[in-house]
């Protein structure tokens, strides 16, 4: 299957062994790879911010970058929520109905990374080592807008090595939000405090998610507050093998 | 709205109060006792805009800065804490025990879709059976009209006293201060709404408006202020029931005239119901002798077929009860059973604007229940009285923007006091997409706002760099270049400008060696050996 991978505009730019992660995962799986390097961003941030003229041409740059693709994979919920949730509508209130069509033939082959593994691929078990003990964040945009349920859990399960345990209020947000992170950096602090808090409940040496915008607000605490706790990406353990360890 | 919180529900026994306005009550505070106890709270509304909406609070700050006060005040943190999370959990075992739900949800939405879109119709079928069976129907446009309407029919009977039973729309229009200006003395009758009354106070909760106060600053607040409040009040729950209940008797047996909201119009009947929890409802609602009931427009069901959806939604969410303990209904006036003068005010203020908006037309869908709040990380934080309105919570953050405008401060701050984590839209029993609401009214501050031109440059750089990889490709490569500079073991410590909000509280990574497309170009897809290795 002819895959490309959306690594995201964060990835891409301050998290890149995500991306490396991924792409051997894939590859390991037996599938080639593509990195389209006309892509950029999904327009979220400036989407959900309130500037939607700016957001738009991102969206279209997004259906020109991943045009003719079987499948895009992207380590990331929230950006595949906002493709699969706005990139339609927008594309449609542009009032350009090649560029609606176009948008409406891609977005179905986006998925976020656990749906490509669980669902397309069907595996849960992708032959992983990580042997420590693991906590895991259930992103608000996986859960409620992309509805991913147990997939990254079922993932988890089955990496050898691995003492995965539960975290307390996961389902409760971490108090990221994008650019609510600076605009009510109070409110953002005092969730993500708690949040620290049910972390370091665990026991857990590593924080795991499939979201590093999260983890780059929770994991800011956790070394802020020398907790010992590092943050690791979901695609970065699966990727891990006793011979390329995470 | 009416649905309330039993006195004895642990829930409605929170342990502190926040700060929010606390300053505000300093400043306040050299009103003399004699004052404040002739007409309770009548300066707390003042409405300092036009006449035409809902009166934003003096001196509300905009969203951030209020709720920094409040996440400083570690017993409203613990409360609300503790509060929200146990009717949080309650709300979520009453839904589950139904396993039609969400077939209940989905009609509650297109219940209240159907009756937006014919709004016009049944108002008017409303106000035609409504006047049949002997009530006066009047029209209000704003907030303004609404309290004239009322204090001239209170005026009209002689009297200078109403008994109030709970309500949304009439905490909205500032009625009770409003009444106050003409010599009228508004008696709650709700037990939290009576604490928040009687200490000179504002709701912080659409179902537990003194969600904010514990049982020792309900007995002081009782002491200080009930004229009848027995020797010696302990901080019982059942002795401040009791002090309450007597205290309450009293104003419902001298009332003559009393006001009330609606929780739901039945259009082809003419009938009007309201929803309680502890009888004050109906003692309001049939003992005096003029009734005047408040409602917005968007309060209507067509028939009493659909009102049997709603009987359903609204106590499960709200209160998790499986069926509402005081449901009153009435129609019109009866000879020698309950009011003989029934009038009903209709109210619109800011809510056809709202109905031309397509996206923001659904929250007037909204049934007041609160498991919006209950579930929302943001409000257990922040507190009710950062939103500046008697709507709090997520649906304030979409309502209050919406009825009065997007001018104001915490007004075009309101949209932004969510992290669109979208707990509320999973536990809104009309299926309000409100961070859909939410994104919609932030495009609409962007657009009516020039008030922040450094963070428009901001997203106008950023924009531009995102919508080429050429573009893109060159700012991460700067970004790498700086890493050594900004950051010492892969942490930046502190940030300039606004981006120190980040760093004040979190650690910022520091740029990566190379990007992912730097090292994709490199390594062609890491198919070549790749030496550098790692981050």
């Amino acid at each position: 299957m002819r895959v490309a991978l959306f690594v995201t505009c964060l990835n891409d730019t301050m998290f890149p062994g995500t991306g490396r992660a991924l792409v051997r995962l894939l590859r390991r799986l037996g599938h080639d790879v593509d990195f389209p390097m006309a892509q950029t961003c999904c327009g979220q941030m400036h989407f959900n911010t309130g500037y939607r003229g700016q957001a738009a041409p991102m969206v279209r740059g997004f259906a020109d970058a991943f045009a003719g693709y079987e499948a895009v994979v992207t380590p990331s919920a929230s950006c595949a929520a906002m493709v699969r949730d706005w990139h339609p509508k927008i594309a449609s209130e542009s009032g350009d109905r090649r560029f609606a069509e176009r948008v409406g033939e891609l977005v179905p082959k986006v998925y976020e990374m656990t749906e490509f593994l669980v669902d397309v691929l069907g595996v849960t078990d992708v032959g992983a080592y990580f042997p420590y003990r693991v906590t895991y964040h259930p992103t608000c945009h996986s859960l409620r807008m992309l509805h991913v349920g147990d997939r990254p859990l079922r993932l988890l399960r089955e990496v050898r090595g691995i003492d995965l345990v539960e975290l307390p209020e996961a389902t409760e947000c971490c108090g990221f939000g994008g650019t609510f992170a600076l605009k009510n950096p109070d409110v953002s602090a005092a969730m993500c405090a708690d949040k620290v808090t049910n972390v370091r409940r665990t026991g857990a040496e590593a924080l795991c998610s499939a979201d590093n915008s999260c983890l780059m607000h929770i994991g800011g605490a956790l070394t802020r507050t020398r907790s010992g706790v590092r943050t690791v990406h979901l695609a970065e353990i699966l990727a891990a093998t006793e011979e390329e360890p995470a | 709205m009416s649905v309330q919180n039993s006195p004895g529900n642990p829930a409605s026994e929170p342990e502190g109060r926040g700060a929010a306005w606390t300053e505000e009550r300093r400043e306040r505070s050299d009103q003399s006792d004699e004052g404040r106890r002739r007409l309770k709270a009548p300066r707390r509304l003042a409405g300092n805009t036009a006449n035409t909406a809902m009166p934003t609070y003096i001196g509300m700050p905009a969203f951030p800065d209020a709720a920094r006060r409040a996440v400083g005040d570690t017993r409203l943190r613990h409360n609300l804490a503790h509060a929200t999370s146990t009717i949080r959990g309650r709300r979520a075992g009453a839904v589950a025990e139904l396993d039609d739900w969400g077939a209940l949800r989905e009609a509650g939405k297109q219940i209240k879709d159907h009756v937006l879109a014919n709004l016009g119709h049944y108002l008017r079928l409303l106000e035609e059976n409504v006047t049949a069976a002997g009530g006066t129907v009047h029209w209000a446009r704003d907030a303004a009209e609404a309290n004239r309407i009322v204090a001239d029919l209170v005026k009209a009977t002689g009297e200078t006293e109403v008994v109030k039973v709970k309500s949304m729309a009439t905490q909205e229009i500032g009625l009770n201060e409003a009444l106050a200006e003409e010599g009228i003395a508004a008696y709650e009758t709700d037990l939290a709404e009576l604490i928040v009354q009687l200490g000179d106070d504002r709701p912080s909760h659409i179902l537990v408006p003194a969600i904010h106060r514990n049982r020792s600053d309900i007995r002081d607040i009782f002491r200080r202020e009930m004229p009848d409040a027995p020797e010696g009040l302990s901080d019982s729950p059942a002795e401040l029931a009791e002090a309450a209940r007597r205290h309450l008797r009293a104003k419902f047996l001298s009332a003559k005239v009393a006001v009330s909201g609606v929780n739901f119009a039945v259009a082809d009947t003419g009938t009007l119901v309201v929803l309680e929890s502890e009888g004050n409802g109906r003692m309001c609602l049939t003992l005096p002798e003029t009734l005047i009931s408040v409602m917005g427009v968007e309060k209507l069901v067509p028939s009493w077929r659909d009102l049997e959806v709603f009987l359903q939604l609204l106590p499960r969410s709200s209160t998790a009860e499986r069926m509402n303990p005081y449901t009153s209904t009435w129609t019109g006036s009866t000879p020698g059973d309950g009011p003989r003068d029934f009038h009903l005010v209709l109210l619109d203020n800011g809510r056809t604007a709202t109905l031309e908006d397509e996206v923001g037309r659904q929250a007037l869908r909204c049934i007041r229940c609160s498991a919006c709040l209950n579930v929302c990380p943001v409000y257990a934080r922040a507190g009710g009285h950062a939103y500046g309105s008697p709507y709090p919570g997520p649906i304030g953050a979409i309502l209050s923007p919406q009825i009065r405008g997007i001018g104001s401060e915490v007004d075009s701050s309101l949209p932004y006091a969510s992290t669109l984590c979208g707990a509320c839209f999973e536990a809104c029993p009309v299926a309000i997409d409100i961070p859909e609401v939410l994104v919609h009214l932030r495009a609409r501050a962007v657009e009516s706002s020039r008030k922040h031109p450094g963070e428009q440059m901001v997203m106008g750089v950023a924009g531009w760099t995102l919508r080429s990889p050429a573009r893109l490709g060159l700012a991460q490569k700067a970004a790498s270049a700086s890493r050594w500079v900004v950051g010492r073991n892969g942490r930046i410590r502190r940030l300039p400008g606004p981006l120190s909000a980040w760093t004040d509280t979190r650690d910022a990574p520091a740029p990566p060696r190379e990007s992912f497309r730097a090292w994709w170009e490199r390594t062609e897809g890491g198919t070549r050996e790749d030496r550098r290795g790692g981050r």
